[in-house]
């Protein structure tokens, strides 16, 4: 169990952030497998919200979307997603919002919706689905994205998910729960962000990943904290979880 | 469904079938690009791989959504070949996010002009759908972005049970059924299993759709394969990652749409050809909900009508 891949150290990284959460907000694929972690690691208390409708999720096996039938039997509470979004997600009880990215900026804006011209794009991605109200009314947000010099970019295509301005005194005022996120997990290691100026900064880089590998990676010029902390390896235990009980097929960790 | 389909589905019409992941009912779907009805407007929260197949054939103009995919999977290719490349021809879009499609049907059904929610703000999505307005709050200085109703000329709806008046019950992931029902103009029912009156009534709590708005019900087991109908059978996951190839090559997709849909005269003849074993596959073993009291008034004092004079 020594070996890990970089995507397994990604997952255990991101999963070990909701330690002390309680109600986090699942989205589609990489931070389902991440939360269901959690769950069984550093966060058994954890209530799994799926924008399909689910609070209080029970999965007997790893969901293979947010709307597995698995997600129902033994929730705690099945609704609309009317009153999903509304009664959970926009009147605050979301401690964390779940997000993936396509393309993130050092502010933490997300595009998930095209590559290229919106009218003419070079890849149509899937677009919102609930991203953009996560974003804005879950009281934290991190995010889970492979890091590349594609994913990572000086500027965006499409806004799909707010993050920070750039003017923290104007993400003061704009009165969402949500304020950007706060914690970005991807393969290489964990950032931040910085409060004088709401720039992303490197806090943590996983075994084996180097400063020279995250600027390789960075559409921009990265800011790393003066004390860059070493990620702790995945422990024996959160690998088994991860192969043998949430990924067995090797769909996320590959 | 030959019947209903012809007679409540028109060329030119808006359409939703739907269904979050739960209950997608792709015996409509077929039936639909069966029938060859052109023009359709489609509108799904998540166009699915219902809509990839309905939009390779050619029964669409314009797509209304809020996430665009295959889930758990990768990308519906017949509906991005027309979006991104006019292949074969351009395909209309009109984007919103989850909540501002839910808010949309949502208004719909409630007979509203609009349905404000805290979205969008700092985004691009306003900027492309001039649909998605911002609005100053009347009683404070609060701006809420606000979406229009969205009134669909056909709304069809799968669910577990339904009586012949088209009293319809579902359980499981609601996804926004209900709400589509109540905003559309016309509406079909297709159920897995057709029961009495009497079980509808026995569990009122449970009913999302009276037959009161109901214009046809179809009677369909399996009907949505390779979505999933809770308590009756799985997702086939299976076919939504083998979609991921057919998709992909239109000449593929166009084999798959004849061998399954074209050639196939119902939906009867669907599940067939899919076989007992792999439907079988998908049956989950049970488990049961517990049973609630809704309690019998007919005999007691609050529940009889006052006596000539009244009082005690």
């Amino acid at each position: 169990m020594s070996g890990f891949s970089r995507s397994e150290m990604m997952i255990v990284a991101a999963a070990r952030q909701l330690e002390g959460a309680r109600v986090c907000f699942v989205g589609v694929g990489l931070p389902n497998i991440v939360c269901n972690l959690a769950r069984r690691t550093v966060a058994p208390g954890l209530d799994l919200v799926y924008e399909s409708g689910v609070f209080g999720a029970a999965p007997a096996r790893l969901p293979l979307s947010i709307g597995d039938p698995t997600l129902v039997t033994g929730s705690t509470a099945v609704t609309s997603m009317f009153e999903l979004f509304a009664y959970y997600l926009q009147a605050g009880l979301v401690d964390v919002g779940f997000l993936g990215a396509a393309q993130i900026d050092r502010y933490g804006n997300i595009n998930t919706t095209v590559i290229g011209d919106y009218a003419e794009p070079k890849v149509r991605l899937p677009g919102s689905g609930g991203a953009c109200e996560i974003a804005i009314n879950a009281r934290e947000v991190f995010v889970i994205v492979r890091q590349a010099r594609r994913s990572f970019v000086e500027r965006l295509d499409f806004r799909t998910s707010p993050g920070r301005s750039g003017d923290p005194e104007h993400d003061r005022r704009r009165g969402w729960f949500g304020n950007g996120p706060s914690v970005v997990v991807t393969d290489l290691g964990i950032y931040g962000f910085d409060e004088a100026t709401g720039e992303m900064t490197l806090r943590s880089l996983h075994p084996g990943a180097t400063l020279e590998d995250v600027r390789e990676a960075t559409g921009w010029e990265m800011k790393v904290a003066p004390d860059v902390a070493e990620t702790p390896p995945p422990t024996a235990e959160e690998l088994r979880i991860i192969r043998e009980e949430l990924d067995p097929e090797g769909v996320y960790t590959r | 469904m030959r019947e209903a389909v012809a007679e409540l589905v028109r060329d030119g019409d808006t359409v939703a079938i739907e269904g979050f992941t739960h209950l997608i009912c792709f015996a409509a779907g077929h039936e639909i690009i069966r029938q060859r009805k052109r023009d359709l407007t489609l509108c799904r929260l998540t166009p699915d791989v219902i809509y990839d197949q309905m939009v390779g054939a050619g029964v669409a103009r314009k797509l209304v959504f809020s996430w665009l995919g295959n889930p758990g999977v990768g990308s519906l290719h017949a509906v991005r070949r027309r979006v991104e490349r006019a292949d074969p021809e351009p395909l209309e879009i009109e984007e919103y996010s989850h909540f501002g499609m839910v808010c949309r049907y949502l208004a719909g059904a409630a007979n509203l002009p609009f349905f404000p929610l805290r979205s969008y703000y700092e985004t691009d999505l306003p900027k492309v759908n001039p649909l998605i307005r911002p609005m100053r709050s009347p009683y404070s200085e609060e701006t809420v972005y606000v979406v229009p109703p969205l009134r669909p000329d056909v709304a069809i709806v799968h669910v577990q049970r339904a009586t012949s008046q088209g009293d319809a019950q579902i359980w499981g992931l609601l996804g926004c059924q209900k709400e589509a029902a109540f905003a559309a103009e016309r509406v079909i029912v297709v159920c897995e299993e057709l029961v009495e009156e009497r079980v509808v009534r026995d569990d009122p709590n449970r009913t999302a759709i009276p037959g009161l708005i109901v214009d046809a019900v179809v009677v369909e087991p399996f009907g949505c394969h390779p979505s999933y109908a809770q308590g009756y059978y799985d997702r086939d996951n299976r076919f939504y990652l083998e979609w991921e190839g057919i998709s992909r090559d239109p000449e593929a997709l166009e084999r798959w749409l004849r061998e399954w849909v074209y050639d196939l005269s119902s939906h009867r003849d669907y599940v067939e050809k899919l076989g007992p074993e792999r439907v079988e596959a998908l049956r989950p073993a049970e488990r049961w909900s517990g049973r609630v009291n809704y309690g019998d008034y007919g005999g007691t004092r609050a529940g009889a009508f006052p006596a000539e004079g009244g009082g005690a």
